[in-house]
């Protein structure tokens, strides 16, 4: 019997590491046998901790919620009576389980062998296949046909671009030179989108072999990994897999015996959004400020230091040696007519069941959402989905039929992105969300090109006015026009895309905009300038409210209706919070 | 151009001090060759936990790099502090899953706690705040990390909570 105990990010942030040191502690304290891993994250961060439990006869169940104060009761009745504890399986390859749904629609490439395998162990990935891919890549000797494989299965660029990947790696390949370089970038700065993290702590390996087969296609001998320094655990999980397929000879000079090198660094990035574009991250890798220069010559002619590079993302890269085994066609069999394969999507914000999802192109929106994801928290009325981060838009629930793809959402105007798809309900408001986003473009931007830098600002000036309840006639088009101007001055996809959050939610959700400038009001009560808070005649005089304001704005006797002075108030809603009897109302 | 740099260091020859310059920073370290100015202000920050001017100073002097230049990178990432920070870091994610459940409240919380704002360290050398761009957490939302905890799920109560609790500790403890 094997137990697996989901020791990723979100995972550890839940208190896995006691659930982990309670199972071994029991293990050490009696006579039962089985092996105690880690492994990465399963995806289900909503059920954290997840214990995962593999019997002697092939059956597996996925355990949610296991706190250190579950353990026991687990340890006796499966491991010691060997009885599933029903109540708390998630999810078992025979049907058991509350979370079946949310597997049902999944298929799972990238995330083939996460929280299946633990991360730190090379004979786990080599018993799960691993770099079989490469083995067959290197015993072929045809990187053309290697390179047509990749063209066939049509796997596009994940990292938000949707560029073909085999169409670059020809690029690269056909360019004179005699160093080249592969670039893993796993600079993943979106703000709610995290599965490149989860890859890299789950599955290191996978992302490894992706890069030694392009290196091969195009010719490289060196490459690089710029991984965010904010992922501690992805870093440490990525030199301990470096270490081990060096060991191995998956990694290094002459591997398995062909002319064939190949060598990996790490390269930690010190957080600047704006190096998730190629050419600034090419700049960061040289040590210099990361600021994008213009293109062509593109990377693959002349990128780092001279010389023709190759930059795929982590998620690209992760897929590479799945095509290599099963084959383009079967790569290609799933999704729609332009958007093959599948795509990772980190669920969050206002949805039941966050997490990685792993689904076929193609899905809607509605699918993912609801049929997946379990729906809206709290059943409130579900509004919008955000896509593509900063860079991207939002698709109000009016458009939840549209199929993921790279052409369908991108006609809504946001962008298919990283994956980032953050879930918003009624009380989010969306001139907040458009402000939020803005407030992080603008302060990464890399000050390079004047509309980006300045423009950004001027944008974010008149949305925080907006939501202060300082709306002007005339705000709403001078922000289109102005969004216009960044996006077809700037001189790389932080600019282009920086007025898209602004755009779409204008596009979609005009009239809670005029709400905020014309009538001073929140509809979703959020900006917190625009609300009144006033004492309804339901009121018992409790005092409760008048005792936690903090500017002493609230006056009355006990047992009798208070009042609220407007001109003391700061509408900091605690009196809100306070009452018990819903007599304070806010509009 | 790299190439006959690398071969006439390596048989020996003698570079100018401009070539030499140029060798160091824009050579890869696939040559063996160290001296990456990044990683070296990393490295500077995880000893000290800012970036001093002295360190600064160091690498100009060691490395020939210009101090301009040294700045110019090291104010460029958002990554590099040059001011010492508290005993405890605290990092609230503002990453957007944070922000629609509520974090702006977490941060109000905690600055309203400690008397301090974003950036900032208390008087005591206690606890520093810094709002930070995503922790990766999104589905704990909101989350805060202290040092190497993470808390996740805060109500402005919990973080309360959290701060009262690190305030208790002894001296030489670390949460």
């Amino acid at each position: 019997m094997r137990v697996l105990v989901g020791l990723g990010t979100c995972g550890i942030a839940a208190g896995a590491e006691k659930t982990y040191r309670a199972v071994a502690e029991l293990r050490a304290a009696t006579s039962v046998a089985f092996d105690l891993s880690k492994t990465g994250c399963i995806g289900m961060c909503y059920r954290e901790p997840l214990v995962s439990v593999c019997q002697d006869d092939g059956k597996t169940f996925w355990y949610g919620g296991i706190t250190p104060d579950r353990v026991e009761r687990l340890f006796t009745e499966h491991f010691v009576q060997g009885k599933p504890v029903e109540e708390w399986v998630v999810w078992s390859d025979d049907g058991l389980g509350s979370e079946q749904a949310y597997f049902a629609r999944q298929k799972r490439i990238v995330l083939r062998n996460s929280g299946w395998i633990d991360p730190e162990s090379i004979d786990d990935y080599l018993k799960m296949g691993g770099y079989k891919a490469l083995g067959q890549v290197l015993a072929a000797k045809d990187p053309e046909s290697l390179i047509s494989t990749i063209l066939d299965s049509k796997l596009r660029g994940r990292g938000g671009a949707g560029f073909l990947t085999g169409m670059k790696w020809r690029f690269a390949r056909l360019s004179p030179g005699i160093d080249k370089y592969i670039v893993c970038n796993a600079d993943e700065g979106d703000p709610g989108a995290f599965m490149d993290r989860s890859v890299l702590e789950s599955d290191p390996h996978s992302v490894l072999e992706g890069m030694s087969i392009a290196a091969y296609a195009i010719g490289a001998s060196h490459g690089y990994i710029y991984v965010r320094a904010e992922y501690p655990k992805a870093i440490e999980r990525l030199n301990i897999a470096i270490a081990q397929s060096v060991e191995h000879g998956w990694l290094g000079d002459r591997i398995s015996g062909t002319a064939f090198s190949f060598n990996v660094k790490l390269k930690e990035g010190a957080g600047a959004f704006v190096c998730g574009e190629e050419t600034a991250l090419i700049a960061s890798i040289e040590g210099k400020r990361g600021m994008p220069r213009v293109r062509p010559p593109f990377p693959a002619v002349k990128g780092l230091w001279d010389s023709p590079t190759c930059i795929n993302n982590v998620e690209t890269l992760a897929c590479v040696p799945w095509i290599v085994t099963n084959g383009a066609a079967a790569f290609s069999a799933l999704g729609t007519a332009n958007s093959k394969g599948t795509k990772v999507f980190a669920m969050a914000g206002k949805v039941k069941r966050g997490g990685l999802v792993e689904v076929p192109m193609g899905i809607t929106i509605k699918e993912i959402v609801f049929d997946v994801c379990g729906g809206i928290k709290k059943d409130k009325k579900f509004k919008a989905v955000q896509m593509g981060g900063p860079s991207g838009g939002c698709i109000p629930s009016e458009l939840q039929n549209t199929v993921i793809d790279y052409e369908s959402i991108s006609k809504t105007g946001a962008i298919m992105g990283s994956g980032g798809l953050v879930v918003m309900d009624e009380t989010t408001c969306m001139v907040d969300v458009a402000r939020f986003f803005l407030d992080f473009t603008q302060r990464e931007s890399c000050g390079k090109c004047t509309f980006c830098r300045i423009g950004t600002k001027r944008m974010l000036e008149t949305l925080t006015r907006i939501c202060d309840g300082q709306g002007k006639e005339g705000d709403l088009e001078r922000l289109e026009e102005l969004a216009v101007l960044v996006k077809n001055t700037s001189l790389c996809g932080l600019g282009q895309t920086a007025p898209n959050p602004v755009l779409t939610t204008l596009k979609y959700f005009r009239a809670e905009y005029e709400a905020h400038v014309s009538n001073k009001k929140c509809p979703s009560h959020q900006c917190r300038k625009l609300l009144t808070y006033t004492i309804l005649d339901n009121c018992v005089g409790c005092v409760m409210c008048s005792k936690v304001c903090p500017t002493k704005a609230i006056s009355g006797e006990k047992k009798k209706k208070h009042l609220i002075d407007q001109s003391k108030c700061v509408h900091c809603g605690e009196c809100h919070k306070a009452c018990r009897v819903e007599a304070v109302s806010m509009d | 151009m790299r190439r006959t740099d690398h071969h006439r260091r390596q048989s020996g020859e003698r570079q100018s001090v401009s070539e030499m310059r140029k060798f160091d920073f824009k050579r890869q370290h696939f040559a063996g060759q160290e001296g990456q100015l990044i990683p070296l202000l990393q490295q500077a920050q995880t000893i000290d936990g800012y970036v001093s001017r002295e360190r600064i100073l160091e690498i100009h002097e060691k490395s020939g790099v210009p101090l301009a230049q040294i700045y110019g990178v090291a104010t460029f990432y958002a990554q590099f502090r040059f001011a010492p920070v508290g005993k405890n870091l605290i990092r609230v994610c503002h990453g957007t899953a944070c922000h629609v459940s509520g974090a702006g409240s977490i941060t109000d919380a905690i600055e309203e706690t400690l008397g301090i704002v974003n950036g900032e360290t208390t008087s005591d050398r206690l606890f520093t705040i810094e709002t930070v761009s995503c922790l990766g957490c999104c589905s704990l939302a909101p989350v805060i990390m202290v040092n190497n905890s993470t808390f996740g799920n805060l109500t402005p109560a919990a973080v309360r909570k959290v701060l009262e609790k690190i305030r208790k500790l002894g001296p030489g403890e670390v949460l």
